[in-house]
């Protein structure tokens, strides 16, 4: 029975919804078109990896860090080598630095073109689908040439990389870097002045400054509402500071300065991979840690005592001295740490996951009271969600 | 990567002794009593020399096993905050034990709304005045709270097979549910 006083309409989104981007729930208030009240469901994805990561020696447990966020496997397992280095006092060498750097930032590009393409294609115009995914294409071989695997590459180890880099990378790096420019013109063309796109999104669920701040949201959300922090310019890793690149920045916080924010970020990401990709200096790839970091592939198949290293490193790991380190990374969505704690055994006491999207997804709600039904769509496009890493 | 010059020197300014400062292998934390949390996390969020403005984490960890852990509190809780003026990171750790609550910071960051959840959702810690203290991650009638250390990884009942209960399934002779149903 409908209470008397009750004037509001409940209305359940999801969590079979084609535009949640995964298995979100929010149940809606509403006041005729207007929201009143939304409160997002989350956790049908959990699959409680910290929980499982607490199972594994630190080398396993770099597998279930490619599982957070999918669209973005080798930034994960940057941010999670990196806390494990700090742990260890570990020093990546130059050339495995500027490895890293490049592979990350085409995984950002490759991740901002999904969200491109499926954003735009949420709000209507789905040629762009089909564009951005050609691209992302082109991405997807130059990694899995480079690590066998197209989605989950676990190719950023403790220590530095899985293996040197083919021969083709470099050509293929070089011609994307070239192209891309053109197809993020033509990307442009499509939406930036576009009338349509600029009705759907411009003042649409925006987020103030001090919402922003408050409510802790990293990446190009918080960048879009004016707010200036990159972690790869505030705290550098992994030789950013090397790197001559802008941070772009928004001022409203409304889904087109999202949207803006991020086609110009994969403009900047092809300028880093075009500098690194230019002065990669040569050298290993590895720190030089016999006791941390697995010996070479090829060291493996011809030698005895590599041989008996690699199994006694990947079956009973390594010990790190007791102690704390958190290590971030700028992943697409946001800023996504690891917080490990060692208890001086060979698999982690504590694996913390500071995961963005959970956090950025926080702040939906704020934006989408207030406005209409039809933009709550919009509203979590923008956000760039991934519910992998949400529910973890 | 915490605690420059700056915030130790405001900080003791500001509290004197209420804090102690430990060191796990690199990291630094300040470790204050929960009585005087709030008091200390305010001061950073608005002193003008430090404004630590942004709550990057909070999390909980179980210190129950843990050899540096022996003779406190079982559980940790973690807070991470972060400066864009400074460009630090400071570690803040409050120690409870089981059952025993931690006044909510979710008045000062909207963010540690969500962050308090899980760490209750995930250890069982409740958080004074809590707008909204529910489960987050897991379902509402879960039972246990997963990422404490006596919690199986499997979880529990995971050697046990699923049990098929034949009574309560509809039978061609209408009892079981179906004939609750017709009697209803």
């Amino acid at each position: 029975m409908i209470a008397e006083d009750r004037k509001y309409m409940t209305i359940n989104m999801g969590p079979q919804h084609p535009a949640t981007h995964g298995v979100l729930r929010i149940l809606l208030e509403l006041d005729g078109e207007i929201i009143v009240k939304a409160t997002p469901f989350i956790g049908y994805l959990h699959r409680g990896v910290e929980k499982l990561a607490e199972a594994r020696t630190y080398h396993q447990a770099l597998t279930l860090t490619d599982r957070l966020d999918y669209t973005n496997g080798l930034s994960n397992n940057l941010a999670y080598c990196l806390a494990c280095e700090r742990l260890c006092g570990l020093e990546v060498p130059k050339r495995g630095q500027y490895l890293r750097v490049i592979l990350a930032e085409l995984q950002r590009i490759a991740a901002h073109l999904i969200w491109i393409g499926t954003h735009a294609l949420d709000i209507g115009a789905m040629t762009l689908l089909f564009y951005a995914f050609r691209e992302r294409e082109t991405i997807l071989d130059i990694v899995e040439e480079v690590t066998g695997a197209r989605l989950t590459p676990s190719f950023i180890r403790i220590g530095g990389l899985a293996k040197e880099m083919p021969p083709k990378f470099e050509g293929m790096v070089k011609a994307f870097v070239k192209d891309f420019p053109r197809r993020v013109d033509e990307y442009e063309t499509l939406l930036t002045e576009n009338i349509i796109w600029r009705k759907r999104t411009k003042n649409v669920a925006p987020l103030s400054k001090e919402d922003a701040l408050s409510y802790g949201v990293t990446g190009p959300v918080l960048r879009a509402s004016g707010v200036y922090y990159d972690v790869r310019k505030a705290y550098p890793y992994s030789s950013y500071e090397d790197f001559d690149f802008e941070v772009p920045m928004g001022e409203a916080g409304d889904v087109f300065d999202r949207y803006d924010v991020r086609v110009r970020e994969m403009r900047q990401s092809n300028r880093i991979i075009g500098q690194a990709i230019e002065r990669l200096p040569d050298g290993p790839i590895c720190a030089d840690a016999p006791e941390i970091v697995p010996p070479a592939k090829d060291d493996v198949e011809h030698d005895m005592a590599a041989l008996i290293r690699h199994f006694k490193l990947m079956e009973e790991g390594f010990r790190p001295a007791c102690g704390e380190a958190y290590g971030a990374v700028e992943s697409p969505k946001g800023e996504l740490g690891f917080y490990l704690v060692s208890d001086g055994t060979a698999k982690p006491f504590r694996f913390r996951i500071r995961p963005p999207s959970f956090i950025n997804l926080g702040a939906v709600p704020k934006m989408i009271e207030g406005q209409m039904i039809a933009d709550v769509i919009a509203a979590i496009g923008s956000v760039d969600i991934v519910l992998g890493e949400i529910d973890r | 990567m915490s605690g420059s010059g700056v915030t130790h020197t405001r900080l003791g300014d500001a509290f004197g002794a209420v804090f102690a400062i430990e060191r796990a292998g690199s990291q630094e934390a300040f470790i204050v009593g929960k009585e005087r949390l709030r008091d200390v996390l305010s001061f950073l969020k608005g002193d003008e020399s430090l404004l630590y403005v942004m709550m990057t984490d909070l999390f909980a960890v179980d210190l129950s096993g843990l050899q540096a852990g022996a003779g406190k509190p079982r559980f940790e809780v973690v807070y991470l905050l972060n400066s864009l003026k400074l460009k630090e990171r400071i570690v803040v750790k409050v120690r409870v034990n089981e059952g025993e609550a931690v006044p909510t910071v979710s008045d000062l960051w909207r963010a540690a709304e969500w962050l308090e959840r899980e760490a209750y959702d995930m250890f069982g810690i409740p958080f004074e005045n809590h707008p909204d203290l529910r489960r987050i991650l897991m379902v509402e009638d879960f039972d246990g709270y997963p990422l404490r250390k006596d919690f199986p990884t499997e979880g529990y009942g995971f050697e046990e097979p699923f049990k098929v209960d034949l009574e309560s399934e509809s039978t061609p002779d209408g009892s079981g549910a179906a004939s609750k149903k017709a009697g209803r």
